[in-house]
């Protein structure tokens, strides 16, 4: 019976020992996605796949990627978050430990972004969120690095947008406060504002947490504090509830939001009530040039739709790893010393060309680049209307 | 104090949906002894069937030479799902419900969670995850009232709400079947005995408890017209808080208990916080209760015939 049991567990540290080579004489890369598919969000999810698809194309065609004179074939395991936080930790350890992906994008939602980057952060591997914006994603954590610009950045640049463009002195904030990315976001707008208008400018913040679908109580507050206009950094089924209860409420004034407007979506379920407002973002489909213009054409012509922010983000996201892959010099087949590699070669990239702009990382993981403000033409179209450099 | 008839108003639409799915937790509650926990769930479908009768009748509306206008749209849409969603409240009292009539109650509500599991992720097989935008049939024109601000939806919401609860009472008060509901909810096991079909009463029950459930997710996608296949749930549980506040089976009680809740929420949110509104509105809600443990009309049963 003892003998029986040895001679198992022989077998299974055999088996373990083996099993490192047998993945490094298959030449393959792994790379992840963390994206929810289903949830609150599919709509992002979709977005992150159909990139790392049209990724995928570009490398295939190019008989797979090349690093030190070798050609590594690629392959992506996309993983499902449910766009919850908890999920989102579960399927970085899956991507981590089961698939053992050389690095992970995504999640795309500060909410499950923040859980996932310590997971790959405690494992030591490298990830990074395309869309993400709350500054804890990256925080002392020399594993995870971001695609996008922080919300830090975010407050200040539709502060001053609203500041130059109406000249209005009364704000108002309405916010999820279970939610990361729009607590975050509203706080540091408040600062924001506050310190352009004096304290006391922001004359009503008010909350609600998620699932909710009726406003008017805070609106109703809102609309009597005498605001002159709504910022609402919320999600795109919340932006479209929202806006259409402040109209029917009789709140006059323009409503603004953060990019997590910038989905394709928000015009489908809000319509004609979100006409005209203004909301800052990564890009804009409507008079893009180059290689962006290149991608949005491609996307196009393959899923038949124009592609939000997160698709181009995560393009990027896709392209910063292969950079740093590429530029790690020598892939050894252990992948722990690679992931280290990897890390180190995102940590050096010194300049990136992106479609969603030109950028480089702070030594946070944090990549300095420019953001957009986009208008909600009358056609329901997301247009450039003015761009806001740090 | 035009704030606060702005609040008023807005409690008064939010608690119709509360008031409209709790009549149907109470109804079967009262009939049956049996929480039927996948009600919200069929407050859910009902708004999915809505969505695909409004936009089946809009297409044939806008084909043909027929010219149906929008309110008539409207109008049909919540006739025609109620009529279908009940039919979704049968088949679930005949496949999960009474084959466990003599099991134990948990077994019961156990199978009512599953069947709710079971409408959300077939929902979510069927349609897929993006979420639907229930098309806005009636313009919406807004009323500035001295500083208090209506909109035509809010008023129809209330009213037909109203209409509903109205009708519902005065069936079961005036009619032989009404009649046989309340002998049904007195004594279920000595009733049947006396000639009353027990399943045929069962039946009438979640239909009419399906039906209302229907016009209340009509009625809340046109207020909030993003449909996901989850939005029962919340509200489910919330309008089972109303439905147990307002005392078993009652009609009166469930409503009046809808009404309270929505108020509750919408005065707490509007003037003590908007982050706890949920914390400190079922915190009162537990108050009531301890104080009042058979809700505000409910009778207190007696143990012996139950168990």
């Amino acid at each position: 019976m003892r003998k029986g049991l040895l001679l198992v567990v022989l077998i299974l540290v055999v088996g373990l020992a083996l099993s490192p080579c047998a993945w490094a004489k298959a030449k393959t890369i792994k790379v992840g996605i963390n994206a929810p598919i289903t949830g609150d969000i599919p709509k992002v999810g979709e977005g992150s796949k159909y990139a790392a698809e049209m990724w995928l194309e570009d490398i295939k065609a190019a008989g797979g990627l090349e690093v030190g004179g070798e050609k590594y074939m690629v392959e992506v395991i996309v993983e499902d978050n449910e766009s919850k936080p908890e999920s989102a930790a579960k399927a970085a350890t899956k991507l981590i430990t089961e698939d053992e992906v050389l690095a992970i994008v995504g999640p795309q939602a500060s909410s499950q972004a923040i859980p996932a980057g310590e997971m790959a952060n405690n494992y030591g591997t490298p990830m990074i969120s395309p869309w993400s914006t709350n500054p804890d994603t990256t925080k002392d954590r020399p594993f995870v690095f971001r695609g996008c610009f922080l919300d830090p950045f975010q407050g200040p640049v539709v502060a001053n947008f609203i500041k130059d463009e109406f000249g209005f002195q009364k704000a108002a904030v309405l916010y999820d406060i279970a939610s990361d990315y729009p607590k975050g976001l509203a706080e540091v707008f408040k600062e924001a504002w506050e310190k352009l208008n004096g304290a006391g400018s922001v004359v009503a913040f008010e909350s609600f947490t998620t699932k909710d679908a009726d406003f008017s109580s805070q609106l109703t507050n809102i609309i009597n504090s005498g605001a002159q206009f709504l910022f609402t950094p919320q999600y795109y089924n919340e932006v479209a509830l929202i806006v259409q209860q402040a109209q029917e409420l009789g709140f006059k004034g323009p409503i603004v939001g953060s990019d997590s407007w910038g989905s394709a979506e928000t015009v489908k379920l809000c319509g004609e009530a979100c006409y005209g407002l203004f909301f800052s973002t990564h890009y804009a489909a409507a008079g893009a040039t180059g290689a962006t213009k290149e991608f949005i054409e491609r996307y196009e012509k393959k899923y038949g739709y124009t592609p939000d922010d997160v698709g181009a983000l995560t393009w990027d996201a896709l392209r910063i790893v292969q950079t740093a892959i590429e530029s790690t010099g020598k892939l050894t087949g252990d992948l722990e010393k690679d992931r280290m590699a990897v890390k180190d070669a995102l940590a050096n990239i010194k300049e990136f060309d992106g479609i969603t702009g030109k950028m480089t990382f702070t030594p946070d993981g944090d990549p300095i680049k420019c953001a957009v403000i986009v208008r909600i033409s009358e056609k329901g179209e997301f247009e450039f209307y003015k761009s806001a450099c740090p | 104090m035009q704030l606060f008839f702005q609040h008023l108003i807005n409690a008064l639409q939010w608690g119709s949906f509360y008031a409209l799915i709790a009549l149907g937790y109470s109804m079967v509650y009262g009939i049956l002894m049996l929480f039927n926990f996948a009600h919200g769930d069929i407050f859910m479908v009902g708004a999915y069937i809505g969505f695909g009768v409004a936009t089946a009748l809009a297409a044939l509306a806008a084909m043909s030479a027929l010219a149906l206008p929008n309110w008539l749209i409207l109008v049909l849409t919540i006739l025609i799902a109620m009529y279908l969603t009940s039919f979704v409240g049968m088949l679930v009292e005949r496949i999960g419900y009474r084959p466990l009539r003599e099991a134990p109650r948990a077994s019961a509500a156990i199978t009512g969670l599953m069947i709710g599991i079971i409408l959300e992720t077939g929902n979510l097989a069927i349609l897929g995850a993006q979420r639907i935008r229930f098309p806005s049939l009636i313009k919406t024109s807004v009323y500035d009232i001295g500083g208090v601000v209506v909109t035509n939806k809010k008023i129809m919401i209330v009213v037909v709400s109203l209409v509903l609860m109205l009708a519902l009472n005065e069936f079961i008060r005036r009619t032989r079947w009404g009649m046989a509901m309340r002998a049904m909810a007195f004594d279920y096991v000595v009733i049947p005995l006396m000639g009353v079909p027990l399943n045929t009463i069962a039946s009438l029950t979640f239909a009419l408890g399906s039906a209302l459930a229907a016009a209340a997710g009509i009625l809340f996608a046109v207020a909030y017209p993003v449909l996901d296949p989850y939005i029962g749930i919340t509200y489910g549980w919330k309008a089972f808080v109303a439905a147990i506040l307002g005392g078993r089976g009652s009609v009166k009680g469930a409503c009046l208990a809808g009404f309270l809740l929505g108020f509750i929420e919408i005065f707490v949110g509007a003037y003590l916080s908007s982050s706890l509104r949920d914390l400190i509105a079922y915190s009162i809600i537990l108050l009531i209760l301890v104080f009042r443990p058979h809700g505000f009309f409910g009778e207190p049963h007696s143990a012996k015939l139950r168990l």
